[in-house]
């Protein structure tokens, strides 16, 4: 893992203080709420219906143990005792006072960690594979270029006032786990003919309301241009961005009206000019980062491990778990612990700071001391040695960690939705939680399959309905709550918007409608089929004539 | 409004040309006079300025800029940050060498960042920034990007600390 070194250490340490200061002039009255918002937002601190919020960066989504027994105290003991993982690998706490946030920060400074651009129009927290470094199928690790970007971002003079916010996501895999086509800039590592490996850049993703796929400006970006290529197009974006709406500012929006080539030659125009300058990136700067992310020593094991086998052979509730929740790994005799944070009826992404302490402790004795926050809102145990999982699995069944539901109809996105936001059409988490019912037996779960649900309160998606294999939006129809349905999306590399599927359902009919849906597809999928294989090949026809015909 | 350069409060000694005005002394003018009046201007025997609002870029202008002994660049919002580019741009890649002033919603706590975008001055809204000059310009002293301003950068300094 990145260990900060003293500039790393001084830099974090001189940005809680200034911040200090700025909340002594606001509390002070020196600074108005206005003058004071767009300060506190560059420190992850929100405004909410009820309280402040304050968002904790997890750089790439790698915790160490010590770090989150960290974030387990803080929820304690300047929290209610909770806090919420999100979508971009990130700690939400939803009632510090504002007072306390500096004392939250140094504690967090204490163990290398920082809130500084989680929020505001600036380059946010750079989110990354959450298997980086464990994954059988990467080419390379995407943290140690994810921790290049921090470092290059990190109160940006040029860029720190963007006309909206501005997300990076990097996977260092083919199979993308880290939604690169739906970020404003996703960077895909790939291996060129030479064998060399650098980038593709994608550019103009997003979801929100103007869903869009991002394109592709450069096929093969040399490792050694990635900072001056990501200036050239975050200046282009700087300078022509709108700036005049809000909904019109990502720059998804400038590359749909300046036209996708145009835009690629502006940023090649502009990167010429600054190419093989300052921040060209020497080898030996990239091996320093990169030594930090060294894979820890792996114990040379037998892949197949004939304890594990039996137990998984004896254990039916083991075996269900190890199938939903247990990945490959890279090394032989290991493997990936996904830990879901979708119990059935409890809101996504929620953990205790006792939950945080336990799954600290695994870590550090059994998973090389690491964890992983997933943009699905789990959390990972990235480093296991197949021997490990029963004990693992065991910790965390008997502390409401054991969920084996992970990738599966139960493990859905859902935004916060009425219950919190001012924004909302409708209730988000409560669907969640019926069709989590619903489908309460994970017999049937598992049988299912492979299938995400994701759903927003409306049209700023925040819970991602665009790209769930079922999206779920809340609209407002004359003052009630309805639910649209869109099918097909993904977020991985077969990209894909969702579409809407016919009329809108009543919140009492939603949770019907879904389960017609998903009957549909049982009885239509051909063998090893996933449901966006098999809406692909049948299309909405079939779906709807059963989904609509009973009404 | 007062004028901040190098921490210090001065005396302005420029003035905005006004509409249909024959300049005098240290003019300030903007695109629009420019464009209007060019050949006059140029022949103006004092200092020129140009004021450029948010959405002029001066990429636009590159080769008059050696006229100018001062560019003054609005900030008409705090979140409106394309001025930040564009300071770039004329100090790095124009060699715009004379003033560069910020102008507009200028606060304290944007001057930092100004100061390494290249401006040397700032028509700040009030006295909070005046006063904050200092601790502005010092709370912070890791910095992770080369801009022009010459100040060293964490990766120098680290590279600087490896070759020792
Ligand atoms: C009170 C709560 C919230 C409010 C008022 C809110 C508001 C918004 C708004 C206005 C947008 C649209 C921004 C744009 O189009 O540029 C947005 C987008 C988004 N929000 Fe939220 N949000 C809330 C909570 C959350 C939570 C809890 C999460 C994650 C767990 C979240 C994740 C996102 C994401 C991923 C986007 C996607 C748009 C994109 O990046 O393309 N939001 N939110
Ligand atoms: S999608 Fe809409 S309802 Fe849900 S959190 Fe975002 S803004 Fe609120």
């Amino acid at each position: 893992m990145y260990r900060y070194d003293e500039f790393d250490a001084a830099f974090v340490r001189q940005r809680v203080k200034q911040f200090r200061g700025q909340v002594e002039r606001r509390l002070a009255g020196e600074l108005s709420e206005d003058e004071f918002k767009p300060l506190r937002l560059m420190n992850g601190l929100y405004l909410q219906l009820h309280a402040y919020m304050l968002r904790v960066a997890v750089p790439y989504g790698t915790l160490s143990s010590r770090q989150m027994l960290k974030l387990a105290s803080i929820a304690r003991d300047y929290d209610r005792g909770y806090g919420h993982f999100t979508t971009r690998q990130n700690i939400q706490y939803n009632w510090p006072q504002l007072q306390d946030v500096p004392d939250i920060l140094d504690e967090l400074a204490e163990v290398e960690m920082h809130a500084i651009q989680t929020s505001g129009n600036c380059i946010r927290n750079v989110t990354a594979d959450h298997f980086a470094g464990a994954a059988a199928d990467e080419i390379e690790d995407p943290r140690i270029y994810a921790e290049i970007i921090r470092q290059w971002s990190s109160l940006h003079p040029e860029f720190s006032f963007l006309p909206r916010k501005f997300k990076i996501a990097i996977t260092g895999a083919p199979n993308d786990r880290a939604a690169v086509r739906f970020h404003d800039i996703g960077l895909q590592v790939r291996r060129n003919e030479a064998g060399e490996v650098g980038f593709e850049v994608i550019v103009g993703g997003g979801l929100g309301r103007t869903p869009v796929i991002g394109t592709t400006i450069r096929k093969f970006l040399p490792k050694q241009h990635l900072l001056s290529y990501l200036e050239a197009i975050l200046r282009v974006y700087n300078q022509l961005g709108r700036r005049d709406n809000l909904y019109k500012a990502r720059i998804k929006i400038l590359v749909q009206q300046t036209g996708a080539e145009t835009f690629k030659d502006l940023v090649e125009d502009e990167w010429q000019q600054i190419k093989d300058g300052a921040l060209d990136l020497p080898a030996e700067e990239i091996e320093r980062i990169e030594a930090y992310f060294a894979p820890p020593a792996f114990e040379t094991l037998e892949a197949n491990q004939p304890a594990f086998e039996a137990r998984r052979f004896e254990d039916r509730d083991f075996a269900r778990w190890v199938r939903s929740n247990v990945t490959a790994h890279k090394a032989p005799g290991y493997a990936c612990v996904t830990i879901s944070l979708k119990p059935e009826g409890e809101a996504p992404g929620d953990a205790s700071a006792e939950q945080m302490e336990v799954v600290a402790d695994l870590a550090e004795r059994l998973s090389c001391d690491e964890i992983r926050v997933t943009h699905e809102q789990n959390l990972v145990l990235p480093h296991v040695k197949l021997t490990d999982l029963a004990e693992v699995w065991e910790t965390l069944a008997a502390n409401g960690l054991g969920t084996p539901n992970v990738g599966l109809v139960s493990d859905m996105i859902a935004c916060p939705g009425l219950d919190y936001c001012n924004l909302a059409n409708a209730r988000s988490i409560p669907v969640a939680q019926r069709i989590s019912q619903r489908f309460s037996d994970l017999k049937k779960q598992h049988e299912i399959g492979d299938l995400k649900i994701k759903i927003s309160g409306c049209i700023n998606a925040c819970g991602h309905h665009h790209v769930g294999h079922i999206g779920i939006l809340g609209v407002d129809k004359k003052g009630e709550e309805f639910y649209q349905i869109t099918l097909g999306g993904s977020a991985d590399e077969n990209a894909a918007v969702g579409k809407i599927l016919g009329p809108a359902f009543s919140y009492d009919d939603v949770v019907d409608a879904i389960e017609s849906i998903v009957d549909t597809y049982l009885e239509l999928r051909g063998d090893g089929e996933r449901f966006n294989d098999t809406y692909a090949r049948v299309g909405a026809a079939p779906f709807k004539e059963k989904l609509y015909a009973a009404a | 409004m007062p004028l901040l350069k190098n921490g210090q409060v001065i005396a302005d000694s420029w003035t905005a040309l006004a509409e249909d005005a024959a300049p005098e002394g240290d003019v300030i003018v903007s695109l629009e006079q420019w464009q209007a009046d060019r050949e006059t201007l140029r022949a103006h025997n004092g200092r020129l300025g140009l004021r450029l609002k948010s959405d002029q870029s001066p990429a636009e202008l590159a080769d008059d800029l050696g006229r100018f002994d001062l560019i003054a660049l609005e900030f008409p919002r705090f979140g409106d940050g394309r001025a930040y580019s564009y300071a770039r741009l004329l100090r790095e890649r124009y060699g715009f060498t004379g003033e560069l002033r910020a102008v507009g919603n200028v606060l304290r706590d944007q001057l930092f960042f100004m100061v390494r975008c290249g401006f040397d001055s700032f028509e700040v809204a009030d006295d909070k920034a005046v006063a904050g000059w200092q601790e502005a310009m010092s709370e912070v002293s890791v910095l992770y990007q080369p801009t022009g301003d010459g100040r060293q950068t964490a990766f120098a300094l680290r590279r600087g600390a490896a070759n020792r």
